[in-house]
């Protein structure tokens, strides 16, 4: 593994910007010199979008230049998951059957990001639609992990985590549908935040399982992560799923410590019990971040959530389920690519079949059987339940807890094709997914190595808007790991 | 209908979902597909040790009500250059419609 080279921050960047120490143009072009080296081996991207970055940038020099102060994020290089729309600008979902599409809107994320001053420079690769813990899935080839090439960076949203860990961004934007933010994160070494379900929008984020889908950042350092999230969190009328409370900022407490805090280690997932499959190191090192936060404080032991060993068959229901009614959509008809048929009908099935690949078809099938008469009990309807049980159960665990530990990833970052069997591949989700299925925010933080010198992430779990005591604890960690 | 998860999927099974899913299997896809679903859903035995009975199920991470607003034209709500840009993305249209090969014929 190659030692990384220190990253410039994403908020170190805003304040040389916003204070004119450095040009958003010069920051740009550090990124860009970046990516001229490494893109053509790591392959985080399906576009970079340089000509465009280079307009934004300097109208950020010249709002500057005027007096104006361009927002937080001030000439601050993002990279954004293709399955994020971007007006006149490709967004694929890394899928055949949407190649070459250019959406006629932004997603309010994008939007949002735009208004606190980022420069975009590109769209990042991922599993097709979403689908997949590795980016092995992408209809025009995998991501390599830059801390080790011959590794995979995680996935579903693995070219936004490599983009950060290789510095070609400062800051990136994933989803996070099962752990596709926080996973990638932990195998790359970099900060991933999935937030509480309903925080950011949705609108304009090509949808997945409508119910699980959650776009977050992905950051160098702990600070940058929470000013991503609060640069793109906030009520949106357009995605009616969005929740109108007011939320509390993150930053003000990344410096609040954990004394005092209540913190439980998740018995299930830490790989003595039915869950199998975690790397001993990966174990150690969430161990060894427990002891951290009690060396600094906080008040640690182990509690039970017992139906999270659940997680995963619930998950495998859902979100098929939720999928095979989202990709629907996908006809050859309003978007995307046809292939010609002699009737509608024919047209739409032939486009399909050309346009997905096998993992999409995979879990489109599997949702249309679980949803079908006569199963749908049995598998979606008893899932959806599994799932109260575990909202259930992490309500109880609130009430002697502040916040909950566990590994992110049971494993570091894997050789590609060491998972190729579907069911191995789904078991990288084991501690991401319960989040998703509760809705609750979670964020992996690096912490320590495991297996061949590779980085471990670390996740922390809060209950619903307890962003501020995630960032608490991350930032304590994040400090420990130094 | 069977209606347990104790159902093992067979071949023609997978076809007939993959119809209803608007795809079609090649027969080495079918082979795949047959034993990595069945794999999938086998793992969906494990719910059967839980008692559900009385656990409602949840939709949505946050009870869901209907989102209202007033009936007025949104004032970013786009125009003609917006219709032009969803038409100009679509596969095929004309006179500003989408266009498909016929619906009915054909088979």
């Amino acid at each position: 593994m190659s030692k990384p080279a220190p990253k410039p921050t994403a908020t170190d960047i805003a304040a040389q910007v916003r204070s004119g120490e450095r040009t958003a143009v010069e920051v740009l072009e550090e990124h860009l010199a970046v990516v001229a080296d490494r893109e053509s081996e790591i392959h985080a991207f399906n576009v970079v979008i340089a000509d465009e970055a280079r307009e934004r940038a300097s109208a950020i020099d010249a709002q500057i230049a005027s007096g104006e102060d361009p927002g937080p994020l001030a000439g601050v290089p993002v990279a954004l998951k293709d399955n994020m729309c971007t007006t006149g600008i490709p967004t694929t979902c890394s899928s055949k059957i949407l190649d070459g599409w250019k959406p006629p809107y932004n997603g309010t994320a994008v939007d949002k990001l735009y208004e606190a001053g980022a420069v975009v420079v590109g769209k990042t690769n991922l599993d097709e639609f979403a689908m997949g813990s590795s980016t092995e899935n992408s209809a025009f080839g995998p991501t390599l992990n830059p801390l080790d090439t011959s590794c995979v960076p995680g996935g579903s949203s693995g070219g936004s985590a490599a983009a950060v860990a290789a510095g070609f961004a400062a800051l990136s934007f994933g989803s996070d549908t099962g752990g596709s933010i926080r996973q990638p994160a932990a195998l790359t070494g970099t900060v991933g935040l999935k937030p509480s379900y309903g925080t950011v929008s949705r609108y304009g984020l090509i949808a997945f399982a409508s119910s699980l889908d959650q776009i977050g950042p992905f950051a160098n350092t702990v600070a940058d992560a929470a000013a991503g999230f609060e640069a793109v969190a906030g009520h949106d009328p357009r995605d009616s799923t969005s929740i109108p409370e007011q939320l509390r900022p993150v930053t003000p407490h990344l410096s609040d410590g954990v004394d005092g805090m209540r913190i439980g280690v998740i018995t299930e997932l830490m790989g003595d019990g039915e869950l199998k499959g975690f790397e001993p190191e990966v174990i150690a090192q969430t161990r060894a971040a427990a002891d951290a936060l009690a060396a600094a404080g906080a008040k640690v032991s182990e509690v039970s959530v017992p139906s999270v060993v659940y997680g995963l068959t619930a998950y495998y229901l859902i979100a098929p389920s939720e999928a095979s009614s989202n990709l629907a959509r996908y006809d050859g008809v309003r978007y995307g690519n046809r292939v010609t048929g002699v009737n509608t009908a024919a047209m739409n099935t032939a486009t399909r079949t050309a346009g997905f690949g096998a993992e999409v078809k995979r879990r489109i099938m599997l949702g249309t059987y679980a949803l079908s008469a006569g199963y749908y009990d049995a598998f979606y309807g008893k899932a959806q339940r599994v799932r109260t049980l575990i909202i259930d159960d992490f309500a109880r665990a609130y009430e002697d807890f502040d916040v909950l530990l566990s590994p992110t990833s049971p494993c570091v970052a894997f050789p590609f094709g060491a998972k190729s069997d579907p069911m191995t591949m789904y078991l990288n989700d084991t501690c991401t997914i319960p989040s998703n299925l509760s809705g609750q925010p979670a964020i992996s933080v690096p912490f320590g190595t495991g297996d061949r010198g590779l980085p471990v992430g670390v996740q922390i779990l809060a209950p619903m808007l307890g962003e501020v005591e995630l960032f608490k604890v991350a930032a304590v960690l994040e400090g420990a790991n130094q | 209908m069977v209606d347990d998860a104790a159902h093992e999927l067979d071949r023609d099974e997978v076809a007939k979902v993959a119809g209803l899913a608007m795809l079609e299997l090649t027969d080495e896809e079918l082979d795949t597909f047959t034993p990595q679903l069945g794999a999938i859903l086998a793992h969906a035995q494990d719910m059967e040790n839980l008692d559900l009975a009385d656990v409602a199920p949840t939709h949505h991470p946050y009870p869901l009500v209907n989102v209202m607003r007033p009936d007025v034209v949104a004032e970013d709500a786009g125009g003609p250059e917006l219709r032009d840009a969803v038409l100009a993305a679509a596969p095929d249209v004309e006179d500003n419609r989408f266009k498909v090969p016929p619906a009915l014929g054909g088979d």
